[in-house]
Order: structure tokens, then C-alpha cells, then sequence
């Protein structure tokens, strides 16, 4: 009997940790199932993050290094100058990478490291109990905004893919969403774009992957996929931020 | 071998590279930049990499992410650049690291100034990081120690799978001396640990890591980091001692400081002092019992450093009771003098 469908084998036989409706497994899955149909797989190098995804290293079938918070693109550009033939990448979430990482990230970028950076917005602090984010909304609830987001205390939030759009070293920026199937599929061809380029050695790679965290937001799987869908769309506009190959809006 | 006249900083540079280390992470900061300087020009020539770092931070990071691949590497910087360091040093001491740091000591605290110092012994012997962990500590006199500590560094950062320091000052950095560097081929040892980009069957995926959520598990894990500070106190412990034999006084001092106390204890025996020195070459781990058997019996010992008395506190910890225990030296970027050294010697020698 042929198999319709299968777990990538670029995932360990491990159950997540995250909460029901986060859509981290799914992007995992993505990830897993990009590096795979490339070929390049078990010999590419991942580095994990602090956040809710700090476990992320238990879960990829390759070598998988675990940075300090914020650290990612500095951990993965050590990693690439040993190892510049394999496929290297981080994955970090809003917190990691838009906040205490934002040192790392620009100049990873500007350097056009040759990495390919996984960026999970979803717009609040989830590991450490929804604390707000640099990518937190105005307006939208946190436990350290409990009111809603007061720019005039805490300013904008972080628009990071068109800010690194500016740069001269990135290769290849794009925003998708995980809210529905349509737009799951659009993120894994950006995922797999962003790894062939490196593949290419055409420089600094970064999808940013708009995501929900029910807990953090406190709402139902379903209302969480539909609130991303009516708050961060507008924000955050889904597009190619840079493409050297032609193609960014 | 061809002895060359060096600048410290440059010869500490060149050593690295003659022992292989291939790849080099680092930030300008005075008085250390002619490390990053020098390396710009050299790695390329021999294959490797040298990448000026965003910050201190970045450039530790990246440090961990090579060594994570079983790379040899270095970084180098100075006081304030050192504090920003010590997240990413205890990250590296966790996920049981091999890689080698260079503080060229300025004076603190803040930003303090450029000139020459020992301030910074606390930091980087107490652990400077935060967690329970310790880096050896390699704490050269001279240049050709420089070279030579460099090299060692090397070797005992893989051997014990451990960041080592080597923790020179701004005077070391920047003076010049006839060196010797002879090419050293890194040690044959298992390194089957590193990430080296995964084949899918001769090992498993490699897990370079610090995080155990599991109580029991970091338990273990402090334990098993723990034994192997012990076994580098058993064997790691390095020394050297000058005119010591016959002496009633005996001075204390390590790097520049030890290294000025020689020439204090020559003026001092010229005025018929009986005066030697103890100067550990290596801070972590602190030649506990050594300089226990050095100062038994002596009269007082004098504790030289440029700082406010920092090493200081590991000699009254480690020298009999009945030994009294004085202090010369001042925080803020000075060098004692010999004559300095020499006339306290000689005012203790009156008063004991």
C-alpha cells in the first residue's frame, strides 16, 4: 500500500510541548518538511531560541544548537563561517528576535549571512505568561499591558521585515500567516524559497510567519486564528519585503 | 626557532594561530585591539575567518556557535567588554564548550580608563557569569608566558571540554619582547560531540545545549561539571616561585605585578632583605596548597596587585593563620614601581 501522507523524518518521534491551537507545530512541521524536500536535511544546522520555542532542538532530526535569549543569528553566523556548505537557520520568536535580539538580527542581515532566519510573530511573550511584545498591537492586552498598549508609554510596535527590507544584505524577506490552510501553504513556498536561496549562497534569508497563541491571548484555537486574521493582517501586511531576484512589492 | 620581537597583544594573536585556532569573534576595545587587528589580516591567510562582531555579545555567541562545531576559537577584550562576555561565557561553561578568552585588563569600574590593571580578578576567578561554574584561569608575566599560556589555553579548553581565560593586563597587551611561537598541532582527543553537520548515522544529531528543565537532570549535570573542576584543581594548578628558599618575607603577586616583584625583591635583597616571590601562574584554580607550603613559616606575606585587593582574598584564604597578610597596590590604572614594592617590603620587614 503506498502512504498518502507521513510525518516528515526531519521531525524526532516526539509529542510537542505546545499548547493546543499554538501554530508552532505547524510551522515546525513546515520547516521540517522544506529542509527534507531539499535534501538538505539531517546535515543542516538549527539553532533554537529562548521563548516557547527554546525546545525546538529536541524536535529536528539534525544537529541543533540552543542559543541565549536573543542570540540566534550570532550562534548560527559561528556555526556558518565553520560550516559555510550546510544549510544553517535559526528560529525565534518576537520576543527573541524583535526584542533583546534586534543587535543580532540587523547586523546577521546586513552582513547577508548566509543563514535563513524563522520568525514567529505572534504578538505577545507566550513561554514566560503573556507579558506584551515589541510586536504587541495597541490596544491589545497583556499582563504587562493590562489596560491594552499605550504607545504613548510604550511606543509602536516592531514592523522587523520591513525594517531589514531596507538593508543591502538581505537576499530574501517575506511575511505570511499560519491563520488558515490557503495561507499555510503560501508560508511553506516561502520557507522553501528562503532555504534555496542559501542553498544558492545568495545571502540572508527571513520568513516572518504571523501565529497565534490562544493562551497568551486568552481566547478559543478557532477565535485566535480569526483575531490574527482581523488585527495583525492589517498591521503587518503579508508580501515580499525583499527579493534580489525581483519580486518584492 | 626564530626568537621575533613582539608586541603582547600581537603575540598572543600569532600563538593562537600557530596552534590552529582558525576563527576569531571580536570587538574593538582598547588596550586589546591590536588581537582583532592583527587577526583581520592573518585568517584569511590561513583559511579561516575573522568577523568584527556587532558587540561583545554577538561576538561570545558566535564564539559558542563555533565551538559548538568543534572549531578552535577565539575572542579577546577588555573589562567592559568582558562583562558584556560573561552571559555567553557561562552559556559556553554549561553546554561544556571548549574555546579560549582574552582579557587585556584595563581599569573599572565603568568605563574606568585604558591604562594597565588588575581589576578585573573577581570577574573572571569567581565565575563573572551567572550559575555554578568555573573557567581556568591562565595568568601569563611575560610575553613568551603569553605565547606559551595561549597555546596550553587551548589544549585545556578541549581537553576538559571549558572556556579558559587568559587574563593579561594593559601593560602585557602593549609592550614588546622577544618571543618564540612554534606551531602545536591540537590534541588528538575525541570530538565526537560537535556539530559538525549531521551524516544521519555515525553518531546522533548533535545536542549543543545548556537548558535541563528536569530538576534531577540539571542535578546531574551541575555534578558532573563539579567533578571535572575538581579534576582540573588536581591537575591543572600551575606556579612558579623566585628566591623563595631562604626568604622571611614573601611577596604575592601575579601577571605585571609578580613580574615588577621580581625586580623589587632583587633591590630588596641588595638592602639585605631576605624577600622571594609567589607568583601563581594560574588564578583558577589558585595554588591553594602550594602557596600554603611557600608561606609557612615566613614572617609576613605581601600581596602586590593592581587593584584594591581582589587575588588578595584567595591568599588570606590559603596561607597559615599566624602568617600575617599586608596589602600593597591601588585600583585605577597605576604600575607600581620596583623602587615602590622594594621600600614596602623593607617598611614591613621593620614592622614584623
Amino acid at each position: 500500500m503506498q502512504p498518502v501522507f507521513r510525518k516528515s523524518e526531519m521531525l524526532v518521534d516526539k509529542p510537542f510541548h505546545y499548547c493546543p491551537g499554538c501554530t508552532h507545530g505547524i510551522t515546525h512541521r513546515l520547516v521540517a518538511e522544506v529542509l527534507e524536500e531539499l535534501g538538505v536535511g539531517t546535515s543542516s544546522v538549527g539553532v533554537a531560541p529562548v521563548g516557547c520555542s527554546v525546545l525546538a532542538y529536541e524536535y529536528f532530526n539534525c544537529d541543533m544548537h540552543e542559543a541565549a535569549h536573543g542570540r540566534a543569528p550570532a550562534v548560527a553566523t559561528g556555526i556558518k563561517r565553520v560550516l559555510p556548505d550546510n544549510v544553517v537557520w535559526t528560529y525565534q520568536g518576537d520576543g527573541d528576535l524583535a526584542s533583546i535580539g534586534t543587535a543580532e538580527i540587523v547586523h546577521a542581515a546586513a552582513r547577508g549571512e548566509n543563514i535563513t532566519t524563522i520568525f514567529i510573530n505572534n504578538a505577545i511573550y507566550g513561554m514566560t505568561g503573556g507579558q506584551m511584545a515589541p510586536t504587541t498591537l495597541e490596544g491589545q492586552k497583556a499582563s504587562t499591558s493590562p489596560l491594552g498598549r499605550d504607545l504613548s508609554v510604550a511606543g509602536y510596535p516592531l514592523k522587523v521585515s520591513e525594517m531589514l527590507s531596507q538593508l543591502d544584505g538581505p537576499a530574501y524577506i517575506e511575511r505570511v500567516s499560519m491563520h488558515d490552510v490557503k495561507h499555510i501553504r503560501a508560508a511553506k513556498k516561502a520557507i522553501k524559497k528562503a532555504f534555496e536561496y542559501q542553498t544558492q549562497k545568495k545571502g540572508f534569508t527571513m520568513i516572518e510567519i504571523l501565529s497565534t497563541c490562544p493562551t497568551g491571548w486568552k481566547v478559543t484555537p478557532p477565535a485566535a486564528m480569526k483575531w490574527l486574521e482581523d488585527n495583525m493582517l492589517p498591521y503587518y501586511p503579508l508580501g515580499v519585503y525583499k527579493d534580489i531576484d525581483g519580486g518584492a512589492k | 626557532m626564530n626568537r621575533e620581537l613582539m608586541k603582547g597583544n600581537e603575540a598572543i594573536a600569532e600563538a593562537a594561530i600557530k596552534c590552529g585556532c582558525r576563527y576569531f569573534f571580536g570587538y574593538p576595545i582598547t588596550p586589546q585591539n591590536e588581537i582583532p587587528e592583527y587577526m583581520s589580516l592573518r585568517m584569511p591567510q590561513v583559511g579561516g575567518a575573522f568577523v568584527q562582531a556587532e558587540s561583545e555579545v554577538a561576538a561570545i555567541n558566535m564564539v559558542y556557535g563555533a565551538a559548538g562545531c568543534g572549531a578552535r576559537v577565539i575572542t579577546s577584550s577588555s573589562g567592559p567588554g568582558m562583562s558584556l562576555k560573561m552571559e555567553g561565557i557561562s552559556y559556553i561553561a554549561g553546554a561544556e564548550l571548549p574555546c579560549v578568552i582574552v582579557n587585556i585588563m584595563r581599569a573599572g569600574p565603568g568605563l574606568g580608563g585604558i591604562q594597565p590593571s588588575q581589576s578585573d580578578y573577581f570577574q573572571t576567578v569567581k565565575g563573572g557569569g551567572h550559575g555554578d561554574y568555573n573557567t581556568p584561569v591562565l595568568a601569563p608575566s611575560n610575553l613568551q608566558e603569553a605565547v606559551d599560556f595561549t597555546q596550553l589555553a587551548f589544549d585545556i579548553a578541549e581537553k576538559y571540554r571549558t572556556p579558559v581565560i587568559i587574563l593579561g593586563d594593559g601593560l602585557l597587551g602593549q609592550m614588546m619582547e622577544p618571543v618564540v611561537i612554534e606551531e602545536k598541532k591540537p590534541l588528538d582527543i575525541d570530538r565526537s560531540w560537535a556539530s559538525t553537520g549531521w551524516d544521519g548515522k555515525s553518531r546522533k544529531p548533535a545536542r549543543i545545549n545548556s537548558l535541563n528543565l528536569n530538576t534531577e537532570d540539571l542535578d546531574a549535570h551541575n555534578a558532573k561539571l563539579q567533578a571535572k573542576y575538581k579534576t582540573i584543581k588536581e591537575n591543572e594548578v600551575r606556579y612558579k616561585e623566585y628566591k623563595t628558599e631562604d626568604a622571611e618575607i614573601l611577596v604575592v603577586a601575579y601577571g605585571t605585578s609578580g613580574r615588577i616583584s621580581y625586580s623589587a625583591v632583587d633591590e630588596a635583597r641588595e638592602a639585605g632583605v631576605k624577600v622571594g616571590v609567589f607568583c601563581p601562574l594560574t588564578l583558577w584554580p589558585f595554588p591553594e596548597k602550594q602557596l600554603f607550603e611557600a608561606a609557612k613559616g615566613k614572617k609576613a606575606v605581601v600581596v602586590v596587585e593592581m587593584s584594591a585587593g581582589q587575588m588578595l582574598e584567595d591568599v588570606k584564604l590559603n596561607v597559615p593563620h599566624d602568617v600575617p597578610v599586608h596589602f600593597f597596590g591601588k585600583p585605577g590604572g597605576s604600575v607600581p614601581s620596583s623602587e615602590a614594592i622594594a621600600a614596602e617590603i623593607k617598611r614591613i620587614k621593620e614592622v614584623c
